[in-house]
C-alpha cells in the first residue's frame, strides 16, 4: 500500500476511483457532543482581521476592490497570492492576491467586460478585439442559434435568467478525488477511459474523445498550479493538512476556469475526517491544529469572488457564489455520516463568525446523532447561516455519497452533474393563456396566437384548458431554449477541470425550473371559487383582474387550492418530458427562486388573484405574503404537497419566523429548560418537576 | 356538538411542551387590562368546528406534533368545558398529549356538579398551564374584575389531584411589577406539588392595534412594556418565594420526623 494510505482500511477504492467505498470503510461515525471543539488560534484570528479590513476597503469602493483587465483566468494563469504566507496553513487564490477578481471571458466576452466596466474598469482592448473576431464565447455561440421565437420570451421574461450569458455551474466536481489518489492516478484513469471509447468516429464518439483530453489537459495545469504553490499534488495527500489543500487546489482551479451560477463545493467534511482521526491518533496534528487548517480553508472559500454585473446581482440579491458544502446525512448502511468534521466545519460560524458562504448545509435525517441535532440547533440560532435539506427524502434516490449544487438540486459526486436551466415564469404564461399569447406589459405576440379569452368573467375549466395549452407551448420552446444553450457551453466554455474529476459516463441531469407557482395556484383558485372580472385596455388585453369575493390560498393546507398547485407542477413537469433533451439529459424542475422572485415579479402583469402588475412574487414553492394565516405548519403542510418526484431538482421554501414563535425566552422560564434532565429529554411527560429542581440547586 | 373557535394555529411552541396544535376558544369571562386577545371576548363566534375536525386537522399532520399535542386556550377554554371535556377525551384516547390554558376562573370547590365536571375533564389533561394574573384579592378584581379565590382554589384543586402544572405569569409595570406581590405569588407556588415550570411573561403591547380595531380604549395606554431585564429580575423574586416556603417545609418535616 502507499505510504500515504498506511493504517487505511483496504477495499474496491484502491483498485478504481472510488471515493465513497473509501469513506465508507473508513470513517468513524462520531455521537459525542460539542466539547471537543477548539477556539480560533490567534494566527486564524489575525488573517481574518486583516479579511475584515479588506472587506471593509471593498465596501467602501463601492463592492469591487480590483479586477484583473489583462490576465484571461486559467489554472495556471497567476503567480501565488497570500493574505499572510507565514500565518496560512491553507493557500491559494483565484489571481496573485486576496479580493482581486478574475477575468473570465469564455462564458461571454460583453458580460466581462460589462462587469469590468460598471465597476470602473477596462477589460484590455487587445481580449476584447480577440474575443470578439478571433475566439467565439458561449454566448456568441448561443445566440447564433437562437430562434426568433426564443429571443421573444427571452426580452419578455417569460422564461428568465437563462445562463447563456455567463457560466452555468452547478457543476460539482469530485475534488476529494485529488486528495485520496492524487492527481498522477486520475490522468492515468482518463488515459484509460480514453482507450475505451469506440473506434467507429461518430461525432459524439469524437466528441468524447476531445473531451478526455482537454480534461486530461486540465489535470496537468492542476499539478502545476500545486508548483506555483510549492507542493507536489501528483501524488495522495499524506496527512489532514494535505488533503485540504489538495481539495481546495482543485476546487480552486475550477473557480480559475469557471464563473459558475453556483460553484459548489461537494461533500467533503466526514471524507477529510478519516485523515484527521488518524493524524490524531499518529500524533502528527492536534485538534486546535486541525481546526485551523478548517478555519483557514474556510477562509478562502469565504474569499472566492467573480466578476459580475449589477444587474447579475439583482437577480441574485447579492455576489453568491453558492459553495455549497453538504454536511450529515444517513448512509445506505444505516450508519448515520456525522463525524467530528461535520462539527469543526460548522464551528468555523463560530471561530470566524457567521457568514453566507461556504453555503454549510445539513443533511438532516431523523436518525442524525441527538448530539449533533443539538449542535446545529445552537449554532443556527447564535448564527442564522445553515441550511437544512431534508436527507431521509433524497437518499432514497441518491444514495449516500450526493451533495448539494447551489441551494437545493442533488447529485452524486462524481457521477452525476446537472446543466442549470433557470426558469419558466408560469404567472405570466397563465396570463399569455388569457391573452392569447400576447404580452400584458409590451403587447407584443410573444407566444403563439391561440384564441384568447374574451368573457368578461374567467371560468375556470375554460382558462385551465388554454393554461394548458399555453404550458405545453412554454415547455417547448424553454427546453430548446436549453438545448442550444447546453450545447455552446459544452463548446464553447467547456467545465474542463469539474468534468475530470468524474467518471466518464455521467448521468446528466436537464434542470428546469418554475416561478410564480403560488401565484398561479391562488389565481386559479380564485377563478374557481370567487368571481373574477377581466379589465381590459382599448385593444381588449387584459391587462387588470378584480377579484370578487374570496377564496382558498395556497399556504393554509387547503387541498382545494394546494391541489392546484400540485396539478400544474405535475401538468408542467410532464411537458417538460416530452421534449428532447440536449446529451441525453433526463429532465427534472425546481420551484426554487430564493431571491429572483422580485425581478420575476417586476417584469409581469396583474394576475387573477389580486396581485397587482410588478408586485413581487413568492419566493420558491412560498405561498405569497400574508395569504398564510393558519400558521407554519399549515403553510408548509402545503408546500410539502409538491411532489418531489415532479420537482427532483429541489423544492424551496423560505420561512422567517421571530425567535419569540420558536419557543421560550430561557432566561424567563424555568423548568424543564434549566433542569437537568433524566428520563429522556423529549417527552412532555417526563418533564421533571420544577420543585426538585429548586430543592435540588 | 360544536366549538365556538377563534382562530388556531397549527404551529404553536409557546403554549405548552413542543410543537402544538393550539385551539384559541371563543369567550372569556375576564377583562384583564393588559389582555391581548380582546377579540376573544365576546361568546359570539363565526367559526364553528367539531372535535372530528379539530382531529382531523391534528391527525393531518402528526409528524410535527410528535413531541407536542393540542392545546386549547382562549379565551377562557373552560367557558365551552363540555366541548373541551369532549375533544380532549378523543384526543386521550388517540394518545395526543393534551394541554389546558386557562385562569381557573369559573372554578367552584363547592359545587359537585362543577366539581365533577372538572374530574371528568383532567381524567383526560396531561397538562395545565395555570395563568394567575395577581396574587392579591383586591389587586386581581381590579385587574381582571374577577376574583381570585376561584384561581387560588383551582390550583390547590390540582395539586391534590397531581395534575402536572405549568404557573403563568404576566408581569406588568406599576401593576404586578411589585417585589411584594412577586413574592407572595412565590410563596403561594411554593406550597404546591404539581408545578413543573414557572413562566414569566413580561407585558407587551402588542394587544393595542387590536383595541383600536374594536373601537376599545386601550386601558394600560400609558403603560411600557416590560424589559427582559426587569422580567428576569421578577423571576428570581418569584423564585426565592418558592424557594422560602419549600425551605420552611422542609425544615417542618424534618423537626416533626424527629
Amino acid at each position: 500500500m502507499k505510504q500515504e494510505w498506511r493504517s487505511f482500511r483496504p477495499g474496491d477504492w484502491e483498485r478504481e476511483i472510488n471515493v465513497r467505498n473509501f469513506i465508507q470503510k473508513n470513517y468513524t461515525p462520531y455521537d459525542g457532543d460539542d466539547s471537543f471543539l477548539a477556539n480560533a488560534t490567534p494566527n486564524t484570528t489575525a488573517l481574518w482581521d486583516q479579511v475584515m479590513e479588506l472587506s471593509r476597503q471593498e465596501q467602501a469602493a463601492g463592492g469591487v476592490l480590483d479586477m484583473d483587465t489583462k490576465i484571461i483566468s486559467t489554472i495556471t494563469s497567476h503567480g501565488p497570492g497570500y493574505l499572510d504566507k507565514t500565518k496560512e496553513t491553507i493557500v491559494g487564490f483565484q489571481t496573485d492576491k486576496p479580493f482581486k477578481r478574475s477575468l473570465q471571458p469564455y462564458g461571454g466576452i460583453r458580460m466581462a467586460e460589462k462587469a469590468c466596466a460598471d465597476n470602473g474598469y477596462q477589460v484590455d482592448p487587445e481580449i476584447s478585439e480577440f474575443f470578439t473576431t478571433h475566439r467565439k464565447t458561449h454566448n456568441a455561440g448561443v445566440f447564433d442559434a437562437y430562434t426568433p421565437e426564443m429571443r421573444a420570451c427571452r426580452s419578455s421574461h417569460i422564461i428568465t435568467g437563462l445562463p447563456d450569458a455567463y457560466g452555468r455551474g452547478r457543476i460539482i466536481g469530485d475534488y476529494r478525488r485529488v486528495a485520496l489518489y492524487g492527481v498522477d492516478r486520475l490522468i492515468a484513469d482518463k488515459e484509460e477511459q480514453k482507450m475505451t471509447t469506440r473506434s467507429t468516429m461518430y461525432s459524439h464518439v469524437i466528441r468524447i474523445r476531445e473531451e478526455l483530453s482537454e480534461q486530461i489537459r486540465a489535470l496537468k495545469e492542476l499539478k502545476e498550479l500545486g508548483k506555483i504553490y510549492g507542493f507536489d499534488i501528483s501524488r495522495p495527500a499524506g496527512n489532514v493538512q494535505e488533503a485540504i489543500q489538495w481539495i481546495y487546489f482543485a476546487y480552486l482551479a475550477a473557480v480559475k476556469e469557471q464563473n459558475g451560477a453556483a460553484m459548489s463545493l461537494g461533500r467533503t467534511s466526514t471524507f477529510l475526517d478519516i485523515y484527521a482521526e488518524r493524524d490524531l491518533s499518529e500524533g502528527t496534528f492536534n485538534e486546535e491544529q486541525i481546526q485551523e487548517f478548517v478555519d483557514h480553508f474556510v477562509m478562502k472559500l469565504r474569499l472566492v469572488k467573480f466578476a459580475r454585473t449589477p444587474e447579475y446581482n439583482a437577480l441574485f440579491s447579492g455576489d453568491p457564489t453558492w459553495v455549497t458544502e453538504s454536511i450529515g446525512g444517513v448512509g445506505i448502511d444505516g450508519r448515520h455520516l456525522v463525524t467530528k468534521m461535520s462539527f469543526r466545519f460548522l464551528h468555523t460560524l463560530t471561530t470566524l463568525g457567521t457568514a453566507p458562504e461556504p453555503n454549510l448545509t445539513v443533511l438532516w435525517s431523523v436518525r442524525l446523532p441527538e448530539n449533533f441535532k443539538r449542535f446545529c440547533a445552537k449554532t443556527s440560532i447564535e448564527s442564522s447561516s445553515i441550511q437544512y435539506e431534508n436527507d431521509d427524502l433524497m437518499r432514497e434516490n441518491l444514495g449516500d455519497d450526493y451533495a448539494i449544487a447551489c441551494c437545493v438540486s442533488s447529485m452524486r459526486i462524481g457521477k452525476e452533474m446537472q446543466f442549470f436551466g433557470a426558469r419558466a415564469n408560469l404567472a405570466k404564461c397563465l396570463l399569455y393563456a388569457i391573452n392569447g399569447g400576447v404580452d400584458e406589459i409590451s403587447k407584443k405576440q410573444v407566444g403563439p396566437q391561440y384564441r384568447p379569452i374574451t368573457s368578461e368573467y374567467l371560468d375556470y375549466d375554460e382558462v385551465m384548458a388554454r393554461y394548458h395549452d399555453m404550458m405545453q407551448w412554454l415547455a417547448g420552446v424553454y427546453v430548446n431554449s436549453l438545448n442550444i444553450i447546453h450545447y455552446m457551453h459544452d463548446k464553447y466554455c467547456y467545465e474542463r477541470l469539474q468534468m475530470a474529476l468524474h467518471d466518464m459516463n455521467v448521468t446528466r441531469w436537464f434542470a428546469t425550473g418554475i416561478a410564480g407557482l403560488s401565484v398561479v395556484a391562488d389565481s386559479l383558485s380564485a377563478i374557481k371559487y370567487a368571481k373574477v372580472r377581466t379589465i381590459r385596455d382599448e385593444n381588449g388585453i387584459v391587462v387588470d383582474y378584480e377579484v370578487e369575493g374570496s377564496f382558498p390560498k395556497y399556504g393554509n393546507d387547503d387541498d382545494r387550492v394546494d391541489q392546484i398547485a400540485v396539478e400544474v407542477v405535475h401538468s408542467f413537469m410532464n411537458y417538460i418530458r416530452r421534449n428532447h433533451c440536449y446529451r441525453g439529459g433526463i429532465p427534472t424542475t425546481s420551484i426554487l427562486t430564493i431571491t429572483s422572485n422580485v425581478v420575476y415579479g417586476k417584469a409581469t402583469g396583474s394576475t387573477p388573484d389580486g396581485r397587482k402588475a410588478g408586485q413581487a412574487f413568492a419566493p420558491g414553492a412560498n405561498p405569497m405574503h400574508t395569504r398564510d394565516n393558519h400558521g407554519a405548519i399549515s403553510s408548509l403542510a402545503s408546500v410539502a404537497k409538491l411532489p418531489f418526484s415532479d420537482a427532483q431538482d429541489g423544492i424551496s421554501n423560505t420561512f422567517s419566523i421571530i425567535p419569540g414563535a420558536l419557543g421560550k425566552e430561557d432566561r424567563l422560564f424555568t423548568g424543564d429548560l434549566d433542569l437537568e434532565l433524566e428520563c429522556g429529554p423529549d417527552k412532555a411527560c417526563s418533564i421533571p418537576n420544577l420543585m426538585q429542581g429548586l430543592d435540588r440547586d | 356538538m360544536l366549538g365556538r373557535i377563534h382562530s388556531i394555529e397549527s404551529f404553536g411552541t409557546v403554549d405548552g411542551p413542543g410543537v402544538r396544535l393550539v385551539i384559541f376558544f371563543q369567550g372569556c369571562p375576564m377583562r384583564c387590562q393588559y389582555c391581548h386577545n380582546p377579540d376573544t371576548w365576546k361568546a359570539f363566534a363565526q367559526t364553528k368546528m367539531s372535535v372530528e375536525e379539530i382531529l382531523a386537522l391534528y391527525e393531518k399532520n402528526r409528524s410535527f406534533y410528535q413531541k407536542g399535542g393540542i392545546t386549547a386556550t382562549g379565551g377562557e377554554p373552560l367557558m365551552q368545558m363540555d366541548f373541551v371535556t369532549e375533544l380532549f377525551e378523543a384526543a386521550h384516547q388517540q394518545r395526543i398529549h393534551t394541554c389546558l390554558d386557562t385562569s381557573g376562573i369559573i372554578f367552584a370547590p363547592d359545587l359537585p356538579a362543577t366539581i365533577r365536571r372538572f374530574d371528568r375533564l383532567m381524567a383526560v389533561t396531561n397538562l395545565v398551564m395555570l395563568d394567575i394574573k395577581h396574587i392579591d384579592p383586591q389587586g386581581h378584581q381590579n385587574l381582571t374584575s374577577q376574583k381570585l379565590e376561584p384561581v387560588l382554589a383551582f390550583a390547590r384543586y390540582l395539586d391534590e389531584h397531581a395534575i402536572p402544572v405549568w404557573i403563568r405569569h404576566v408581569v406588568v409595570p406599576g401593576i404586578t411589577y411589585k417585589q411584594d406581590l412577586l413574592y407572595r405569588l412565590g410563596r403561594f407556588i411554593g406550597t404546591l406539588h404539581n408545578v413543573q415550570a414557572l413562566d414569566i411573561l413580561p407585558y407587551h403591547d402588542m394587544g393595542r392595534v387590536k383595541y383600536q380595531k374594536l373601537g376599545i380604549p386601550y386601558p394600560l395606554d400609558k403603560v411600557a412594556p416590560l424589559g427582559k431585564e426587569e422580567a428576569t429580575a421578577a423571576r428570581q423574586i418569584v423564585l426565592q418565594g418558592i424557594r422560602e416556603t419549600r425551605a420552611q417545609k422542609n425544615s417542618c418535616q424534618l423537626l416533626g420526623t424527629n
